[in-house]
């Protein structure tokens, strides 16, 4: 199998989509002409045409809005928001129109847009361009959220999520674009909305971490085999619908908690997961649940102040420890 | 193919007097309808709030006839007049209204919320300016599929203040969409007068800002509404881009629920009621022959139907509780 990209196994399976079904169209700031300001959409127009990839304004407001009109029609829209803190000028239009335009209406639509955003840090751009939005949709019944981390999990979710019948925000991380990784075999299981991956097998504590997170679990995951601490490191890889039933089978083995995220704690995916953990397994944990998590701040600009908001391995690694030894 | 109203489209100047008793007869479904709500809204059977359009009817009733099948339409929180005038059943947005089962949107959404896509009514939006960029997707879905269809969005002066406004018809001007924008002017945003909201004499004047057309007309005379929609759906529907329309009119009753519209100068009320569309065009009708038996037997059958719609609605069951479940995924 031919490694590839996490930014290439979106490309394809953004071509993949467009060639599958007429339905399907993609349109955001600079995706058409300039191939996207990650180039996760370089080429698309020139294959599709520019009837079915659009170059729009910068207006994030008017893109959620016509993706939402468009799927009324019958069409599979796919809207970029470019950086994922821009979902903050369409806020209404995803946390309003799109999550709710379904239960509002007594069931009359189904929307199937798909909303792209290149998700996370740490590339130097500051607090306004570098946060994990997935966090601010966790409360909005009516959204699936998506969250891959390996190319060959962007590919099929991707997939997935264009396929889906519900709007899905599919946050793809900025630093994970150039990372390599075989896509699935044809006669692979898929991975699929609402599915975690267990990514690693181990007895002593359940890690659970996504995106950038779990790259960097892996690496701490590989520090504690040599001190005799075997982690069973899950990725969730969607949020909503979140697979609490792989997490909880996982602590039922290992009694120990401890969750990766690339974000503050309040109102966040980790705490979240923590609260469901709680409420159904307290009784099974040998230890408080830890969440390993950015600074309650804004994340800021100088290398050194975003690398220590960030957590890395060896602050994982020494969560995990304390997690275990408790 | 017959328009929403039941009046063969595109048939300016030669309305017959069946198409023009039509557009009176909706006209006064739509304002029984609301002169109900508002009788159900004190005795206490709506819930939360509801905005009434009593005074404004011929906006949407104009516009709508000409429409055809296919064409869709969105609408604000003052939405009753628009969804009606697409054809969407008096009793199941009475029943919406009252929270039944038999509801348009099966007690889920409410008065702020109708939506019948049967008939093109893509919904109702209570967050001011939210449904033009959707009636932009509307009108680009339109051109993708080359069905024909136009899209219209109904709104106040009041959400030309607003962002997504500004985005959506900049977005339907420079793709040149399939789209009429209907701006009814009723003068007030909430309870603020137009003028100490908004810096330029006239909406239609925004219009330029987004290269399409923009015309102010007299949204009290239904003919001329319908004239004037008739001109911007034919631009639309033959790839010339939207229009924005302003539509001059007036809200006969106060914004919501708890407003006695206090903020109005001495006499305004009075001069609008005297161009009342509905009285405005019952004149004209005298004048053009209909003899004032056939303007009351109209008069009473309109009444008629809108009393024993809401004696279904009101007759239908509340929402089962294990329906609140329901319709949040499709899968």
């Amino acid at each position: 199998m031919i490694a590839t990209t996490y930014k290439q196994a979106i490309t394809q399976g953004l071509a993949d989509a467009l060639a599958e079904d007429d339905s399907v169209f993609l349109f955001g700031e600079d995706v058409a002409a300039a191939g996207g300001v990650f180039k996760a959409t370089e080429g698309l127009r020139e294959r599709f045409g520019d009837t079915r990839v659009l170059d729009t304004p910068i207006s994030e407001q008017a893109i959620v809005g016509a993706a939402i009109g468009a799927a009324l029609m019958g069409l599979r829209p796919i809207a970029e928001i470019m950086f994922a803190d821009f979902a903050g000028v369409c806020f209404d239009g995803l946390a309003n129109q799109l999550a709710k335009y379904r239960y509002m209406t007594g069931g009359q639509a189904s929307l199937p847009v798909t909303v792209r955003m290149a998700n996370g840090s740490p590339g130097g751009f500051g607090a306004q361009h570098s946060q994990s939005g997935e966090n601010w949709f966790l409360n909005i019944p009516g959204l699936k959220i998506v969250v891959p981390g390996t190319p060959a999990d962007a590919y099929d979710l991707i997939r997935a999520a264009i396929r889906d019948p519900d709007p899905v925000l599919y946050y793809e991380h900025k630093g994970l674009y150039n990372i390599k990784g075989p896509l699935r075999a044809a006669a692979d299981a898929r991975a699929e909305i609402g599915c975690a991956e267990l990514v690693r097998q181990g007895g002593h504590v359940t890690v659970v971490a996504t995106q950038l997170m779990r790259h960097r679990a892996v690496e701490a995951t590989q520090v504690l085999a040599g001190e005799g601490i075997e982690v069973e490191l899950i990725d969730l890889r969607t949020l909503v619908p979140l697979d609490l039933d792989a997490v909880l089978a996982s602590i039922e083995r290992t009694n120990h908690l401890v969750v990766v995220q690339e974000s503050s704690f309040g109102g966040s995916w980790g705490a979240t997961l923590v609260a469901a953990v709680l409420e159904q397994a307290f009784e099974i944990l040998d230890a408080p649940p830890l969440v390993v998590r950015g600074d309650e701040t804004p994340i800021a600009y100088a290398a050194n102040l975003e690398s220590a908001w960030l957590p890395d391995s060896q602050r994982i690694a020494e969560a995990i420890r304390r997690t275990v030894a408790y | 193919m017959t328009s929403r109203t039941g009046i063969a489209p595109g048939a300016d100047g030669e309305l017959s007097i069946d198409d023009r008793l039509a557009l009176l007869r909706r006209m006064l479904e739509i304002r029984f309808f609301e002169d109900e709500v508002q009788r159900l809204f004190t005795k206490g059977l709506v819930r939360g709030t509801t905005h009434l359009g009593q005074g404004q009817e011929a906006v949407p009733v104009g516009v709508c006839a000409a429409l055809r099948d296919g064409d869709t339409m969105t609408c604000t929180y003052r939405g009753h007049g628009a969804v009606l005038a697409m054809g969407a059943p008096l009793d199941e947005a009475f029943g919406e209204i009252l929270g039944r089962a038999n509801g348009l949107c099966r007690g889920k959404g409410g008065s702020m919320h109708l939506t019948d896509l049967r008939v093109g009514a893509l919904g109702s939006y209570a967050i001011v300016g939210a449904h033009l960029p959707i009636t932009v997707g509307a009108a680009l879905a339109a051109r993708y599929t080359k069905s024909g269809a136009v899209g219209v969005a109904f709104f106040g002066e009041g959400s030309t203040n607003i962002g997504a406004f500004h985005e959506a018809l900049n977005l339907a001007g420079i793709w040149r969409l399939p789209a009429v924008f209907v701006c009814e002017n009723n003068l007030y945003g909430e309870y603020s007068p137009y003028a100490s909201t908004t810096p330029v004499d006239t909406i239609a004047e925004r219009a330029a800002s987004y290269g399409m057309p923009g015309v102010r007309i007299d949204g009290n005379d239904v003919e001329q509404v319908r004239a004037t929609a008739i001109e911007a759906v034919e631009r639309a529907r033959s790839g010339d881009g939207p229009t924005l329309l302003e539509a001059m009119t007036y809200r006969q009753v106060g914004h919501s629920r708890s407003d006695p519209a206090k903020y109005r100068p001495e006499g305004e009320l009075e001069q609008w009621l005297e161009r009342d569309p509905i009285v405005v065009y019952e004149r004209v009708l005298s004048e053009a022959g209909v003899d004032a038996d056939a303007l009351a037997s109209i008069r009473a059958s309109a009444e008629e139907e809108v009393a024993a719609a809401l004696e279904r609605a009101a007759a239908s069951p509340e929402p089962e509780l294990g329906s609140r479940l329901e319709d949040v995924y499709a899968s």
